[in-house]
């Protein structure tokens, strides 16, 4: 018999009879205002937070911080300030990127991550292995908790997709946070409108 | 026979004078073997509060454990003879009472004897002293007196079994009954801990199969008390007590240990 | 207990030699302990989403075969190979099957506590594959040739100071500095290197979505992702208890995992793997290693909930003060106490005795296990199964037998309290450990019982 069909044959002869799947009421709401609780969240983790009225002043945002150094991003509209054409690329060469700046689908107020797809990163490996990493959302796309978040995604067929809270950071050294482990640095969320 | 609590409590409502109910409440105090032999004095105090309260206390004379050093260190097995003895002693009574929250559960949890019947009735009527006096006779007095500042130990038993008090673990409104009923004492004052509920380290056989960390555990629940400038350190568990006062000893600390129904009890 | 050649309780008598150490390792696990409360707080309903979790995994335990197979047969859709292992032993080799195949000898592995349930690095080593571990803490303990001594931060018991000099030896780092920022930059140019130029990676699965065959890795440094997003093989292992019915289920235990973990509300990358990039090859290791054997124990079942949080241990007052490494299993902590039982009775026997009992583990659980119910039942199957001392066993009779009988304890009591003999705290009593480091109480010269006879004849029946 193979392990499969010997591992499935002890579980179904282990498994106890069936408890039902739990029907739960939506979960109350931590704070009275979305954008704040996402503000304050983020900023409490690592994160930068921007305002920005549209593309125009996200390009200032990224020359008054970023002057040097590899740029790379997806977005069209940031042809003129960064590297757009990097998907077909080997991965590996995008190791001396120092910024990454990317569009997300939204936000989460509750833990301040924010949701992003393959399709909208370019190269999967791009919003990790860049120094510095820039996450742009809609005002209006920031939702209350994880629950809504995954109302939102649905059944969406994604290849990849992660949550992002924060810069990369690690504090296994007697607690002490540091933050840039091995993905970014820094992550600067700009909201837009 | 048995007063129910239902019955009681509208008797209560009513405004029925304790002692026309009482009288009829027959309470076998339970006194748990340690107690019973190294801390008479807190099983005296017990009594005679219970007996303030006009209540009919009496001690069965056979009685000697619940069972719960055997079981807790793998041999519930062995302990038939005790559960046996445990209902044969206490099953007439109305209500059970017994001044530790440890023996309380573990009676309350793994009595188990041929009758199933007389194992349901003994866990529903057997009480720990502070429940007994906060939810049954729903005490809202005391005559005691303790000029004293006195920490709280919240015995892990008594609290995370029996839910004597809120636990910190929880995400839940705090309550406490150990600490309402020493709100009621006069001139006690308490002190804050650092870990308000933190385990002492005794555990039964753990305090000497795992020496080291008992000892450690036990000494930083001291520290906490003394640090924060208890003179006693009280609680509904001997067993507890009896490690802390141990360690206290040891390094000639003068904050002193004492059981909660000696506080209650003290004039 | 007698059956290994150190015990928890020997084990733990080593980490207390140093007093202000322990001290010290308690107080970081405490601190962590508070993060968590204070976020838990934060959060409305934070009670009635445990209930959800516990009962979202009771669900799934019940019902595991057919999510199996959905989980396979969607993953396969989605282009994954999946494999069957039955024990750590098929596992590793699986892996390096994989690896021969594509003929890669370097594997860059992010945490996975399963693979070090299954001792997957000295196997590997022995079959010369060189690994380097890529979680920081991870990677430390590897330098200094020990295992992880806590499930989420595997080297809470090392100083920073012996971080330093670790570092000094292998990565170049200047003599005597043992500034964390400092040292994670060493880390992170060293691990970079690996990234770069490694071909397979190995991680772990925190969760495995039934309805869409995708699984979730969650880390805060990004080494999971680091790893997979530029490795060519991709090779996911996961225990059978991994599965959650729905995507939507992530939003319950997400919500959970990190706030219990570290107090943090969620981890800095929750990463959803649903299909290999184009020319990857992405796998899955299903493992059984005795899950389908607990699962078939009722009264244990329930430990296969564990997301792997670590709140047990960093809210574990004898955990805090034994350290990890005294447990002597991958699990560490209250969670490896129930678990490890299961894989080995007879290795294992102690662990469900290094234990106080508290309950504040079962308390801080975000899947709500009875933790220390279940060490309780372990210490009766342990015993029953003959793996308790004889000694113990033997002491533990003849209280039993004094206890049972009124007419034993009094005679007991009166023959100068030779009940003492067989109280509790000195069972077991060889050296007399009570009195190590605490004094006994006065003894009385009156049982109460004596003093009832005397004070309250009247009452007596």
């Amino acid at each position: 018999m193979s392990s499969r069909a010997q591992i499935l044959a002890a579980v179904l002869a282990n498994q106890p009879a069936i408890l039902p799947m739990p029907v739960f009421e939506p979960f109350s709401p931590q704070g009275s205002n979305n954008l704040d609780l996402f503000v304050a969240t983020a900023k409490g983790i690592g994160s930068t937070v921007h305002f920005l009225g549209g593309i125009s002043e996200v390009k200032q945002l990224i020359h008054s911080n970023f002057s040097v150094g590899r740029i790379i991003s997806p977005m069209a509209e940031l042809s003129d300030v960064a590297e757009t054409d990097f998907a077909d690329l080997d991965a590996h060469t995008l190791e001396d990127v120092e910024l990454g700046v990317f569009k997300a689908h939204f936000g989460v107020a509750e833990n301040s991550a924010i949701w992003v797809t393959e399709e909208l990163l370019g190269k999967r490996v791009s919003p990790f292995i860049c120094q510095h990493l820039m996450l742009l959302i809609n005002k209006t796309d920031i939702l209350q908790n994880m629950h809504q978040a995954y109302d939102k995604i649905g059944t969406a067929n994604y290849a990849f997709g992660t949550f992002i809270a924060g810069p990369s950071k690690t504090a296994d050294i007697e607690q002490s946070l540091v933050l840039g482990a091995h993905g970014p640095r820094s992550l600067a969320i700009v909201i837009l409108g | 026979m048995i007063i129910p609590h239902r019955v009681y409590n509208y008797l209560s409502n009513l405004g029925t004078p304790k002692i026309l109910m009482n009288i009829k409440m027959k309470v076998g105090l339970f006194i748990p073997c340690y107690v019973d032999q190294f801390y008479p004095n807190a099983a005296i105090a017990t009594l005679q509060l219970l007996e303030k309260m006009g209540l009919d206390v009496s001690y069965p004379p056979n009685q000697t454990c619940c069972g719960q050093p055997m079981a807790n260190s793998g041999f519930e097995h062995l302990t038939a003879g005790c559960n046996k003895l445990f209902v044969q002693n206490f099953k007439q009574f109305d209500y059970i009472v017994a001044p530790s929250g440890s023996c309380v559960l573990h009676i309350k949890e793994h009595i188990h004897t041929s009758n199933h019947e007389d194992d349901k009735n003994i866990s529903n009527k057997i009480y720990e002293l502070t429940e007994f006096l906060t939810d049954v006779l729903k005490v809202t007095t005391l005559s005691a007196n303790f000029p004293y500042k006195v920490g709280l130990h919240q015995s892990c038993h008594g609290q995370r079994g029996l839910h004597l008090a809120q636990m910190s673990e929880l995400v839940a409104a705090p309550y406490s009954k150990p600490q309402r009923l020493l709100n009621m004492v006069q001139n006690l004052e308490m002190i804050n801990l650092k870990r308000k509920d933190e385990c002492c380290g005794f555990g039964g056989t753990f305090c000497v199969a795992e020496e080291a960390v008992s000892a450690k555990m036990g000494k930083d629940r001291v520290a906490d008390h003394e640090n924060n400038g208890a003179e006693y350190i009280t609680g509904v568990d001997l067993s507890c007590l009896m490690h802390l006062e141990g360690i206290l000893k040891r390094k000639n600390s003068k904050t002193k240990v004492i059981h909660i129904a000696e506080i209650l009890n003290a004039s | 207990m007698i059956q290994t050649p150190k015990d928890h309780a020997t084990l733990a008598d080593d980490f207390n030699i140093d007093e202000k150490r322990v001290g010290w390792h308690d107080d970081t696990l405490w601190w962590i302990r508070e993060k968590r409360d204070k976020i838990a707080w934060q959060v409305p309903d934070w009670e009635l989403l445990r209930d959800a979790a516990s009962n979202i995994k009771d669900h799934v335990l019940s019902n595991l075969n057919p999510y199996l197979l959905q989980f396979e047969a969607n993953a396969i859709a989605n282009g994954i190979t999946v494999h069957w292992a039955a024990n750590a032993a098929e596992h590793n080799q699986i892996v390096l099957n994989i690896l021969r195949s594509k003929e890669i000898n370097k594997l860059v592995k992010s945490k996975s506590m399963l693979t070090e349930e299954c001792h997957l690095n000295d196997f590997l080593a022995d079959n010369g594959v060189d690994v380097i571990d890529s979680d920081l803490g991870e990677r430390i303990v590897q330098l200094a040739e020990e295992p992880p001594s806590h499930i989420v931060l595997p080297c809470i018991h090392k100083k920073k100071e012996e971080i330093g000099e670790l570092f000094h030896k292998h990565l170049g780092t200047p003599q005597g500095n043992s500034d964390p920022q400092l040292l994670t930059e060493a880390a992170r140019h060293h691990l970079r290197e690996t990234f770069l130029s490694r071909k397979a990676t190995v991680t772990g699965i925190n969760f495995a979505v039934a309805e869409t065959g995708e699984f979730v890795v969650c880390t805060n440094e990004g080494n999971a992702d680091m790893g997979a997003h530029l490795a060519d093989v991709h090779i996911a292992c996961m225990g059978i208890e991994k599965i959650i019915p729905e995507r939507k289920d992530l939003g319950v235990f997400l919500r959970l995992l990190a706030r219990s973990a570290t107090g943090q509300p969620i981890t800095t990358y929750s990463s959803h793997f649903k299909k290999p990039r184009e020319n990857q090859e992405m796998h899955i290791i299903l493992v059984d290693n005795g899950r389908t054997k607990q699962l078939g124990r009722a009264d244990f079942r329930n430990s296969l909930k564990c997301i792997r949080c670590g709140a047990c241990m960093n809210t574990c007052p004898v955990y805090r003060r034994s350290g990890g490494h005294s447990y002597h299993y991958a699990i560490t902590g209250p969670i490896g106490a129930i678990l490890a039982p299961n894989l080995d009775m007879e290795k294992y026997a102690d662990l469900p005795f290094a234990s106080t009992l508290c309950g504040s583990c079962t308390n801080v659980c975000p899947v709500k296990i009875d933790i220390h119910q279940q060490l309780y039942k372990w210490r009766q199957v342990i015993v029953q199964n003959g793996y308790a001392p004889k000694a113990k066993a033997l002491s533990m009779k003849m209280m039993a037998f004094t206890l049972s009988s009124p007419f034993a304890y009094h005679a007991a009591g009166k023959m100068g309290r030779i009940v003492l003999k067989y109280a509790p705290f000195t069972v077991n009593n060889k050296f007399n450990p009570w009195y190590k480091q605490r004094d006994m109480p006065d003894v009385p010269t009156a049982s109460f019982g004596e003093w009832y006879q005397k004070n309250r004849n009247n009452n007596e029946q």
